[in-house]
């Protein structure tokens, strides 16, 4: 694991009319790290990621990608810097199938503008046998016949496709059972394990501890605390949940703050 | 569960068989998959069954001319209306805008005069403009006022016939150059293959290929399939709705211009039911109201059904009427189908 932050957020703050979503937010993860951000429910996450995504722009803070200061005004800004986010209600066509889903809006086209479905459904192959997604019987079903775990590794997939650096997975096994659950998992840590910057949203202490080797805990739209997963608990992370002490001194660590 | 993650490997070898068969073919599986192969088999069915009961009648060269022929106008629209499905939309102005094209077109060859082909294009191309501009109209105030399609269209439906009315004081225009009644009217190629059917098919194969193969095909059933996804992928939903419904406008006004050169009229009052055609011969095609789903070669079958129907009851005799009530009941069975196959879809 490389240890300097691919993608870095420095005092981040959102408002929304007198709701302080987001106040003096750092945030950073690194090349092959899976992040595992947290918190309550209000806690604002959803907001944190979005920032990244590009779809809310924030108020003050900056946004930092391999180091050089970048704004992200949209999700094709996030998207050209490697950014992708599979958003927990996936977004995807029911209709269309497996081929079809991944390559959405970016589709490859032959000289005479016609889809060129050979190469793409290749390609959508190639990148479901790297995640190692074996689930998945034909890549021309259609994704309304997939279970929740094969659909979630679909947009994963489709995510990681496009040489993406940073991805974010919104509460990705929140619909699922136990053994989709695991499925989804394994690949989020092979997406680390391939060198992608993971940051994994998620309500449920028991997979981010099964997964991810850091947690950022959010609460109130501050971050109270930053561990390394290996010398925490999951009593230390519920403390920092639903107790974490708010630091309302703009540019003070939050993480010194608590440990 | 457990029944989707495993998998015997010779079950596999079976599957890579079959996706490597789609790989050889791809365009002509996804055309022939799915339930245009069945309503294709219902076609050839009654085809069948007519051939059977009165063959001398029923299977001629005349015949087929006459059952073609008679369908090539509805074709036109109805394959504009499957990309109006596909995105989940409706359009119910179609029969309304090809008057007001075919209105409009035949005034503007009147006010050109003469017999040439120059006066023909113009005609065409005033017939095209007219239909895209309802279409655009219905486009815009569907994706950017967000009126229901239902109502957007039902309102330009009067208002596009209304105002055919208004250009003719309610009398049908008659003034078409013969040339273009001999020719595309009631031409043939070789004396064989009449105009009309060949511009019909040559719409609906170039519109196959732009629906099966290409992007814009693509974003239509991704925009019906799921709005938010497509908005999501980065389409711009909005500005691709419009083109859909300009597309349907553009095609009723071209199905107005051939109704002109078939009829050597405007047939103002003969099109008030086009709309229900059109729908029901896409619907019966197999597409889906729900979007997402359908094909071309599906509403090719859905547009001769009906056509076939009725060419055949009156050969052999049956009280045409019954037409209606075939048709009735192929719709019903066809929207039962589309049903079943969702329910079969969700259930795991």
């Amino acid at each position: 694991m490389n240890d300097s932050p691919i993608l870095e957020l420095r005092g981040v703050s959102k408002a929304f009319g007198a709701v302080q979503a987001l106040y003096e937010v750092d945030f950073h993860v690194a090349a092959g790290e899976v992040m595992a951000l947290v918190g309550d429910n209000g806690a604002g996450k959803s907001t944190l990621i979005k920032c990244i995504a590009g779809i809310y722009s924030s108020d003050s803070g900056e946004i930092l990608y391999n180091g050089e200061p970048v704004s992200i005004h949209g999700p094709k800004d996030a998207a050209k810097l490697g950014i992708e986010v599979v958003y927990q209600d996936l977004a995807l066509a029911d209709n269309l199938d497996v081929v079809q889903n991944m390559f959405l809006g970016r589709e490859e086209t032959t000289s005479l503008r016609r889809l060129d479905e050979v190469d793409m459904e290749r390609r959508a192959k190639e990148t479901l046998q790297t995640l190692s997604v074996t689930t998945i019987r034909s890549v021309r079903q259609t994704v309304a016949g997939l279970s929740g775990g094969q659909r979630q590794s679909v947009a994963v997939a489709k995510a990681v496709m496009w040489n993406s650096k940073v991805v974010i997975l919104d509460e990705p096994t929140a619909a699922l059972g136990v053994a989709q659950t695991r499925q989804v998992l394994d690949l989020v840590r092979r997406l680390g394990e391939q060198g992608l910057a993971v940051v994994l949203v998620s309500h449920n202490l028991h997979d981010v501890f099964e997964v991810s080797d850091s947690v950022t805990v959010l609460r109130l739209g501050q971050n109270v605390a930053e561990f390394k997963t290996k010398e925490t608990n999951q009593t230390e992370v519920v403390e920092a949940i639903t107790a974490g002490k708010l630091s309302k001194i703009p540019g003070q660590p939050a993480a010194e703050v608590v440990v | 569960m457990s029944s989707t993650t495993e998998q015997e490997p010779e079950h596999g070898d079976v599957l890579v068989a079959q996706v490597e068969e789609q790989l050889r073919a791809p365009a002509w599986t996804r055309l022939l998959t799915g339930s245009s192969t069945f309503i294709g088999l219902i076609l050839v069915g009654l085809i069948v069954v007519f051939s059977i009961l009165s063959y001398t009648n029923f299977v001629s060269a005349s015949n087929a001319r006459n059952v073609a022929t008679d369908a090539a106008v509805l074709l036109v629209v109805a394959v504009g209306m499957t990309f109006v499905i596909v995105t989940a939309g409706i359009d119910l102005s179609v029969g309304s805008v090809l008057v007001f094209a075919g209105v409009v077109a035949a005034r503007a060859m009147h006010a050109v005069g003469g017999n040439s082909w120059g006066t023909i294009i113009v005609g065409l191309l005033v017939a095209l403009g007219c239909g895209l501009g309802w279409g655009v109209i219905n486009g815009f105030l569907i994706s950017k006022a967000k009126v229901p399609a239902l109502i957007v269209t039902l309102g330009t439906f009067g208002m596009a016939l209304g105002f055919a009315l208004l250009i003719t004081g309610g009398v049908d225009e008659r003034s078409v150059p013969f040339k273009l009644v001999d020719t595309i009217g009631t031409g043939r190629v070789g004396n064989q293959v009449p105009y009309l059917v060949i511009i019909a098919f040559a719409v609906a194969a170039v519109f196959a290929v732009l629906l099966h193969a290409t992007r814009f095909g693509r974003y239509t059933f991704a925009i019906g399939s799921n709005e938010e996804a497509a908005r999501r992928a980065g389409i711009r939903v909005d500005r691709h709705l419009i083109k859909v419904y300009a597309l349907m406008g553009m095609l009723s006004g071209l199905a107005g211009f051939l109704s002109l050169a078939r009829f050597s009229t405007t047939t103002i009052g003969g099109h008030s039911t086009d709309n229900l055609q059109a729908i029901a011969a896409v619907v019966i095609g197999g597409t889906s109201l729900f979007g997402g789903v359908g094909t071309l070669l599906g509403t090719i079958f859905g547009v001769f059904i009906p056509a076939v129907l009725q060419n055949g009851f009156v050969i052999v005799g049956v009280q045409p009427f019954w037409q209606q009530v075939a048709v009735g009941a192929v719709l019903i069975l066809a929207v039962y189908l589309d049903q079943l196959r969702r329910r079969s879809e969700y259930q795991r």
